[in-house]
């Protein structure tokens, strides 16, 4: 049995019927057709379906499709301006080469997109804390902490120039 | 990927609602983070008839210190303990123990209070509530029931939780005395792994101690022998090496997939001394 639910994807206020036993992950997937939210381990543990929920990054794969309605849903696809091309962590990334196949950057990216909004120039503890949770397995990491950390470096730099 | 099981969703809209819809569907599951119960579901360990969503009921997210005792509701996730300015000032252990468990992703949705329903063995959350001595308020439709957290594992993801009852918060009384305490957690990689061991300790400036190992048992054990021993005395080097000995009748630890009991066994000695000695230098200020 099909019940419709109203929630906020990207900035948009969507509607979607979705099954009771529909994954929040799936329905992104198939029904609203945002596809950066990638479907791995199905239980948690790889982090590529990471989205944000109400401002904060969860496993799509572990939620309930019907949880979100009346919530704020965000993907990879809503996190730029609209002025922008990419956010300045994408390009940060680009620009390092940190991604071979790709399966695992909407999650990292959706990871690392709330630890930049809270705190613009994390430690490298930092870095490492907020992706524990996504894997990825063709870098070893070190091109997308790297990444992150020239990021937070300019962040920090822009800061105290502007002081 | 699909749930192959097909369920019925039901959002409970006050306490007494969510009574009568688990009274009206006997086989339910509630529902809070979900990161254990969809799991579950998907691998097909659990067959629920329904699915009772307990998020909308008011009063079960907060965390509150009053009249020198602190609750944590139901609904209250790993990241707000983390994040809670009271917890860190006066419960660090709680916030210690969250912030290994699993990931940042994890734990924006988990709550401690689900971590103690699905009462894995290998859960986070029961070393440092057995240390803290927690109390589980629990309500069903015939009133409501404190149980303490050392009755209320039961066995491998059994509770005392009855059928028709909801948990409500845990509770904690703050400790009257000056006191340090440490936790520490075993796994195979820093970052996002399950326990292969954990232990808690608490030490005040009256040489009491408390000390419980998570993992390495059914349910997470409190070692009274090595209380008993620490006691009234001065933490010293021989009292450890003679803690440490007694280790081994308090645990009893399984050899599976993350590592041998051998090796869990040996660990919980080393971690217990760390953390005595973590415990007494904060006690000192250090």
């Amino acid at each position: 049995m099909k019940t419709q639910i109203a929630f906020t994807l990207n900035n948009e206020l969507r509607k979607m019927d979705v099954e009771t036993n529909q994954t929040l992950a799936d329905a992104l997937r198939y029904l609203m057709g945002t596809k950066s939210v990638k479907c791995g381990c199905e239980r948690g543990d790889c982090g590529s379906c990471t989205i944000l929920f109400n401002g904060k990054s969860v496993r799509s794969c572990l939620i309930l499709a019907l949880e979100a309605d009346g919530q704020e849903i965000t993907t990879l696809e809503g996190i730029k301006k609209p002025e922008e091309e990419m956010t300045p962590l994408q390009e940060k990334l680009l620009a390092n080469n940190s991604f071979q196949c790709g399966f695992c950057a909407s999650g990292m990216i959706m990871s690392l997109t709330p630890l930049l909004k809270k705190n613009p120039s994390p430690s490298e503890e930092e870095i490492k804390e907020a992706i524990a949770g996504n894997l990825c397995r063709c870098t070893g990491y070190e091109p997308i902490i790297s990444a992150v950390k020239e990021l937070a470096k300019e962040n920090r730099q822009q800061k105290e120039k502007s002081k | 990927m699909p749930i192959a099981h097909e369920f019925k969703y039901l959002k409970a809209k006050s306490l007494k609602n969510a009574f009568a819809l688990m009274e009206k569907h006997p086989n339910y599951q509630v529902l809070a983070g979900g990161t254990d119960l969809i799991c579950a579901i998907k691998e097909g360990m659990i067959s629920p008839e329904a699915v009772i969503d307990i998020k909308g009921l008011k009063g079960l997210s907060k965390i509150k210190l009053s009249n020198g005792e602190l609750s944590i509701g139901s609904l209250v996730s790993y990241s707000e303990i983390i994040e809670s300015r009271t917890i860190k000032s006066y419960f660090p252990l709680l916030k210690e123990a969250a912030e290994k468990v699993a990931s940042c992703g994890i734990r924006n949705r988990a709550t401690m209070v689900g971590n103690i329903c699905s009462a894995v063995p290998c859960l986070d959350a029961g070393a440092p509530l057995m240390v803290y001595e927690a109390t589980v308020v629990v309500e069903g439709k015939d009133g409501e029931r404190l149980i303490p957290i050392k009755e209320w594992f039961v066995g491998p993801r059994k509770t005392s939780l009855k059928a028709g009852e909801i948990v409500k918060e845990v509770r904690i009384k703050e400790p009257a005395l000056k006191h340090g305490i440490a936790y520490d957690k075993l796994s195979r990689y820093e970052g996002e792994d399950l326990a292969q061991a954990t232990v808690a300790v608490y030490l005040d400036e009256q040489n009491n101690y408390r000390i419980s190992f998570g993992s390495v048992a059914p349910v997470p054990v409190r070692a009274s022998s090595i209380e008993n021993l620490l006691n009234g005395k001065a933490l010293s080097a021989e009292l450890i090496a003679q803690a440490k000995i007694l280790v081994a009748q308090e645990i009893s630890p399984i050899t599976d997939i993350r590592a041998t009991k051998e090796f869990r066994l040996h660990m919980c000695e080393v971690m217990m001394e760390r953390s005595l000695k973590r415990a007494q230098m904060m006690l000192g200020g250090k």
